[in-house]
């Protein structure tokens, strides 16, 4: 060795060209960053600006008329609003409750965390199997199994509207027992993830009151994880609104609107799955704006969500 | 001494029939019972893919491309093939993207408005239905070129990933050690080699966790591929033409009347869900090893 | 209404336990504990970390019976009840012998709900509005936040919601009040204040109080247990009562060597 390394020189000052990368870099991953939010406002600019044929042609008449007809270019999305709101409004009937209770139960002691992890694990698997399997699933199993149930609605309940047709398999019932499936697993993670960051202190507090195990959980825990729960359940309303191949294949797709849960329907996301690829002229601009409707509807409910999740979080 | 404002008997012993204790034995069953309602449907939709799957696999299905109506046999190998290319072209497109964006929010503008903002938007973009993003890359790529492709299907593909993936790649950035970077910063290191050399190689492990979840759910996904990639009969040519995928192989098989079609759809799911189960028990395995 | 409680409530003293071991699973915590608790007096646990203290204080409200692997045997007595027999519920327990706890922990509601809760629980039929205020003035808490009742009870400073959190477990009644190092969290202006309350609220309570604060317990208490911990074999630590009488006699002239030099500081 010729030099010992204190002979060696250190450069002590930052090389100019080593001052640009820096910056440089720091500059492109702030244009990517700021690129995610463009990419949202992208999405909202393109899908209104291609449905502007349609709007300034139809205005609010869209949200208002069932007639969609290919042939005469006249197009009202009511039927597919209507759709997505009842099956959305099932979906949330059935899974709310049993999603609360479902986190309630994994969030109290009643399994070792040596089984708990697991059915925690297994249940958020039900969210990560695609669409498109639960509507394969729902074809030839869930439509099947649930058809004699409805039957029997409609010859005992009949004269309820909610149950006044005769079930033909696919429906908006079936389409609202598969999306409750699907949104479960949000209802109880969420959930779960509020109960459980309720402070122990807190419980302790409230059993050391002498309240039993339910009065804790209605009076104390669950009121303090309110919120969290409330904006859990508001993303699975987004999710459901904006399923599409589950409820795409068991709804039945028809273009009418009933009382009955148990008759045909079609939502907004199954209208754009089954159109899309062979429309053309207005009939697109169309499809568009229905688009246009679901995005505002599902944004409305997922800044909501946000929002709420968010203030909740900052205050325990 | 017991104040007689309380009306409650101020007795310790125990009673079953009380109607305290008799609701909270109530809402524990009902609890219970919710937990067993939950998990039913997963174990049949999981028992009815394993079986109707595995009944009709066979290696060929890798192999061969998918049956003409009516015709038995045949397999979803092109599908499979273009399942790979979508979700390939979508990760280029997001990885780099997410990731850079993610080291913006996570290493220089942490805790800041913009942040803050940028977060926001990324949950609200992760929460826009994939059909929407469907119909955004119909408008933005299939209208543009004129054909669907599997570049189309690509690019729904990567919008769809970029939230979870600018996700992920923050939360992994912010949980290496705030020594490490005050250490590099320490030796004179510049923003950009600390992140380059110390941080992302920390977190590039739970990075690609996150990422491999998100693809696995990619691969899944059909809305969005329906009128972007659309399908083919036949095998890849190139990326600017009508491109078969696996999920939607499931879905116009499924909805088809012949029985030879409908039992590839069920070996599709089979192959779907493994997919995910697979990427998930890796990525849990790889998240405790750590 | 002659309840048990009532009558029971009528003996000298409150507690008395006659050879407690407790366990955690197979783990000896605390040994061979076996005092008596008067009624209407402070009384204070002392002892270095880990000697079990807390554990043996959360005995008298069955509150340890949350903790799965824990177990016990000996007796306990609460007048002259059998606190751990079979049929004894140990949610009724609690509701009679109030609980503070080391770090103030009122919950997420507003101060009067907090002050309300127990009663509501035990179905109170009477002026809630006076109970709530009653409970606040004993506390010494009502003064600082009688035009804000409505105010979350988490936003009090913490000495506040400490004395919010005393009134919460008096607004029930109880016979007796345990109290787990209940200003351990607090600052010292916020720490006497707790201490003169403890004296006002001997005239209606027996209080079990806690504390690592030695001054403390020669200040506030009338009786005194020293707890110590020792280690076996295998490296389990073990506590147990070294020494228990009046609290002056624990302070001025020990019997125990040990308690000397933890009562003079040079140990622990």
């Amino acid at each position: 060795m010729a030099t010992s390394p204190s002979q060696t020189a250190m450069p002590t000052e930052r090389s100019q060209s080593s001052r640009v990368l820096d910056k440089a870099f720091v500059w492109l991953t702030g244009a990517f960053a700021i690129g995610v939010g463009f990419v949202l406002l992208a999405i909202a600019f393109r899908v209104g600006t291609d449905a502007l044929p349609a709007i300034q042609k139809f205005g609010l008449s869209f949200l208002t008329t069932s007639r969609w007809s290919v042939n005469d270019e006249v197009f009202g999305a009511l039927t597919q609003i209507y759709g997505t709101l009842v099956t959305s409004f099932i979906a949330l009937l059935i899974a709310v409750p049993i999603g609360i209770g479902v986190a309630l139960f994994l969030s109290e002691d009643y399994l070792p965390p040596r089984i708990k992890q697991p059915v925690v694990f297994l249940i958020e698997l039900l969210a990560a199997i695609p669409s498109v399997v639960y509507g394969l699933w729902g074809i030839f199993v869930l439509i099947p199994l649930l058809k004699p149930f409805g039957i029997w609605l409609n010859t005992n309940f009949g004269w309820i509207p909610l149950f006044s047709t005769a079930p033909s398999g696919p429906g908006i019932y079936v389409a609202g027992i598969i999306l409750s499936i699907m949104i479960l697993p949000i209802i109880a993670a969420i959930s779960r993830d509020s109960l459980v960051a309720v402070p122990a202190e807190i419980r302790q507090a409230a059993y050391g009151l002498g309240a039993t195990r339910w009065e804790t959980i209605f009076q104390v825990i669950l009121p303090a994880a309110f919120s969290g729960i409330v904006g859990g359940i508001m993303l699975a309303l987004g999710r459901a609104m904006g399923e599409t191949m589950a409820v795409t294949m068991v709804i039945g797709n028809s273009n009418s609107i009933s009382p009955s849960i148990l008759s045909q329907g079609s939502t907004v996301s199954s209208l754009l799955a089954n159109q899309f690829a062979e429309a053309g002229g207005l009939q697109v601009s169309s499809l568009m704006y229905a688009a246009l409707i679901l995005f505002g509807l599902t944004l409305v409910v997922n800044v909501l969500a946000e929002i709420i999740v968010r203030r909740f979080s900052l205050k325990l | 001494m017991a104040s007689p404002e309380f009306a409650t008997a101020l007795n310790m012993k125990r009673s079953s029939m009380s109607p305290r204790t008799l609701f909270s034995s109530v809402m524990t069953v009902i609890t219970f019972v919710c937990a067993a309602l939950a998990l039913i449907p997963l174990v049949a939709v999981l028992s009815y893919v394993l079986i109707n799957g595995a009944s009709s696999f066979r290696l060929s299905v890798f192999t061969q491309l998918p049956p003409a109506p009516g015709l038995t046999g045949g397999g979803f190998g092109n599908a499979l093939v273009g399942t790979f290319l979508t979700v390939g072209i979508a990760s280029l497109l997001s990885i780099p993207f997410g990731v850079l964006a993610a080291i913006f929010l996570a290493e220089f503008y942490r805790d800041t408005k913009l942040a803050e903002t940028i977060n926001f938007l990324t949950n609200v973009l992760s929460g826009v239905p994939s059909i929407v993003i469907g119909a955004f890359a119909y408008a933005f790529v299939v209208l543009a070129t004129g054909t669907f492709s599997a570049v189309a299907g690509g690019f729904a593909l990567a919008v769809l990933m970029l939230p979870t993936i600018v996700r992920t790649a923050t939360e992994s950035l912010e949980s290496v050690p705030r020594d490490f970077r005050q250490a590099a910063i320490g030796l004179g290191a510049t923003r950009f080699q600390t992140t380059v050399q110390i941080v992302l190689p920390a977190a590039i492990p739970a990075i690609i966790t996150g990422v491999m979840l998100a693809l696995a759910r990619a691969a899944g996904e059909t809305a969005p591929i329906l009128f972007t990639a659309s399908t083919s009969r036949y095998w890849v040519r190139s990326v600017w033409e009508p491109t078969a995928t696996m999920a939607r192989l499931v879905f116009d098989f499924a909805t088809a009347p012949y029985k030879s079609q409908q039992e590839l759809a069920w070996v599709g799911s089979l192959v779907l869900v493994a997919l995910v189960l697979v990427t998930s028990i890796l990525s849990r395995w790889i998240v405790r090893k750590r | 209404m002659a309840s048990e409680l009532q009558s029971a409530r009528k003996t000298e003293t409150v507690f008395r336990t006659e050879n407690l071991n407790i366990y955690y699973g197979d783990f000896l915590a605390v040994r061979d504990i076996s005092i008596e608790i008067p009624k209407n007096k402070i009384t204070a646990f002392i002892g270095p970390s880990g000697c079990g203290k807390s554990t043996v204080l959360r005995c008298f409200n069955r509150l340890n019976d949350l903790i799965k692997s824990f177990h016990l045997d000996g007796k306990l007595f609460y007048h002259d009840q059998d606190l751990y027999a079979p049929e004894i519920d140990p949610v009724e327990v609690r509701r009679q012998i109030g609980m503070v706890f080391q770090k103030p922990n009122p919950f997420p509601k507003s101060i009067y709900d907090n002050v309300a809760f127990g009663p509501r629980l035990l179905g109170y039929k009477g002026d809630m509005d006076e109970l709530v205020e009653r409970s606040l003035k004993q506390a010494a808490l009502w003064d600082d936040i009688k035009d804000k009742l409505k105010a979350m009870g988490t936003d009090l400073s913490g000495g506040q919601q400490q004395r919010l959190c005393i009134a919460r477990a008096i607004a029930v009644q109880p016979d007796v009040i345990l109290m787990d190092e209940p200003c351990s969290a607090l600052d010292p202006i916020s720490t006497l204040k707790v201490e003169d309350l403890l004296q006002e609220l001997k005239e209606k309570y027996t209080i079990l109080i806690v504390t690592h604060n030695m001054q403390q317990a020669s200040r506030a208490s009338d009786r005194t247990a020293f707890f110590n911990v020792e280690a076996n074999a295998k490296g389990q630590r073990t506590g147990y009562i070294v020494e228990y009488d009046r609290t002056e006699v624990i302070f001025q002239s020990p019997k125990e060597q040990a308690t000397q030099a933890y009562v003079s500081g040079r140990f622990g």
